[in-house]
């Protein structure tokens, strides 16, 4: 089964590094991931799970790795739901 | 952690303070003696800066118990303003040295070797410089292409950087670079380089329009120290942290002193033309009122401006925000543009003689300076970000009252 999360990084993150080396709680930064990568891979994942990040989530921490963007995402599908 | 760039002093007493004192007697002692020539040879204006070392203020951002005067983004903001009042050069490089300094102040206190490094600031009264942009990033400071190559307890980097203010007058280099050899383009470090561990090769010449003084030439930077002066946390918190809101208040600051002597200049103009002939209002008078009310919003726009970033400095959750990011992009935007269109307002009331180099009023040097602050640092690379930012951030309607 294919991760979401893991494919919108492969496809918008433009990292340094293919996602497959990443584990989920390594530092997506020190892969290559800039802010302006950061800003598309968001856009992917609000289309891809159809939630808005709200303006608390729209900082540097959240996109440190696979793991907080997996508790981010977590959070918004839940609170959809 | 005691009291570090904290607001300490309400901005009705802040002028009052003794070291915002001594920065305006040498705006006007001083600085604004010496910026024609600065201006005329696009020289260092070390005249000022030299009388910024002997008040202390280089060490102004240092804590008390490392020796500093331990005040605050506001009050050296204050300076800015004060010293941008007279010479937009000696207020340039005075803003750039404070910069790199709170970057040290608030990401160097963990670091043994910075901290050393800052009593010895407050001690020598130090000059710092800083090499962020790098030929072949196309203006992206948050990109580099050099890297720090460690070698046991030793680095070494080699940096070719297109400009670097005043750095044949600095004590010391605030570098950019990659991580290590292997980092990606974006993982970077900042290094604090001793000049007298660097070679420094030109690369080019700083002859321009305007803020002539800064003496922003381009090298071929080599260094090597001890690997204890690498910044231990990424460049990237360093930067939306502090680096990048404190040049975006330092510099509105000093604009808005260019701004209000463009102004006096205007209104000294205006009260001559009066006593001509009492009795009568000038012609220019109604544009002064316009002007004058600009002025206002500039002012407003720019404290506001330090007072944001003051209340939110211990904040990483505000600062490592986007909603941060674009209220800095925007002070940014907001002060390099109403600064030209203040200076412009001025020369057209004083008319030929703000156009004249040899007058009074002239508004010439005013002019060439504030074309400059929509350049450094691009406001289309600004809007741009900020644009990526507006994609994805929501407003906060919510957000009401002052």
């Amino acid at each position: 089964m294919t991760d979401p999360i893991r494919t919108a990084l492969q496809q918008f993150g433009r990292l340094a590094v293919p996602v497959e080396t990443l584990g989920d709680a390594d530092d997506l930064y020190q892969a290559g991931l800039s802010s302006h990568a950061s800003v598309n891979l968001m856009l992917a994942l609000e289309e891809a799970f159809n939630v808005e990040f709200p303006d608390r989530l729209l900082k540097r921490a959240t996109f440190q790795t696979i793991a907080n963007l997996r508790a981010a995402v977590g959070e918004l599908t839940s609170a959809a739901a | 952690m005691t009291s570090v760039l904290e607001p300490s002093t309400s901005r009705a007493r802040r002028a009052d303070l003794p070291s915002v004192q001594a920065a305006l007697r040498i705006a006007r002692e001083i600085a604004g003696p010496a910026a024609k020539s600065v201006d005329e040879e696009a020289r260092f204006p070390r005249e000022s800066i030299d009388a910024c070392r002997e008040a202390g203020l280089l060490s102004a951002l240092v804590p008390v118990e490392l020796g500093g005067m331990g005040l605050s983004l506001g009050d050296v903001a204050a300076m800015c303003e004060a010293l941008g009042q007279a010479c937009a050069n000696s207020a340039m490089v005075f803003a750039m040295h404070q910069i790199q300094v709170a970057c040290l102040v608030r990401h160097g206190r963990e670091t043994p070797a910075i901290v050393e490094y800052m009593r010895r600031l407050v001690r020598e009264q130090r000059l710092m410089a800083s090499a962020t942009t790098e030929v072949g990033v196309g203006g992206d400071v948050r990109t580099s292409l050099c890297a720090v190559e460690r070698t046991g307890d030793r680095f070494r980097l080699v940096k070719q950087a297109p400009v670097i203010s005043y750095a044949l007058e600095s004590d010391d280099i605030m570098v950019t670079a990659r991580r290590a050899p292997d980092a990606s383009n974006s993982d970077q470090v900042i290094v604090l380089v001793d000049r007298a561990n660097a070679r420094l090769t030109p690369i080019s010449t700083w002859d321009t329009l305007g803020f002539r003084g800064t003496c922003s030439l381009g090298f071929t930077l080599e260094a090597e120290g001890d690997a204890a002066a690498v910044i231990p946390q990424p460049y990237a918190e360093v930067s939306s942290r502090t680096m990048l809101p404190t040049a975006h208040t330092l510099w509105t600051s000093l604009w808005l002193g260019l701004a209000t002597d463009a102004v006096g200049r205007a209104r000294a103009y205006i009260r001559a033309e009066a006593r001509k002939k009492p009795g009568t209002v000038p012609p220019g008078a109604a544009r002064l009122a316009e002007l004058v009310s600009v002025l206002a919003t500039f002012r407003s726009t720019v404290h506001d401006g330090v007072r944001r970033y003051e209340e939110a400095m211990h904040d990483d959750e505000v600062l490592s925000g986007m909603a941060f990011a674009l209220r800095m992009n925007s002070l940014k935007i907001s002060g390099s543009t109403l600064v030209v269109d203040i200076v412009h307002r001025a020369l057209m009331i004083c008319g030929i003689n703000g156009y004249r180099n040899d007058s009074p009023y002239t508004l010439a040097r005013h002019y060439r300076d504030a074309l400059g602050a929509a350049l450094m640092v691009n406001n289309d690379r600004i809007l741009g970000n900020s644009s990526s930012i507006l994609l994805v951030q929501k407003d906060d309607a919510s957000d009401v009252g002052a």
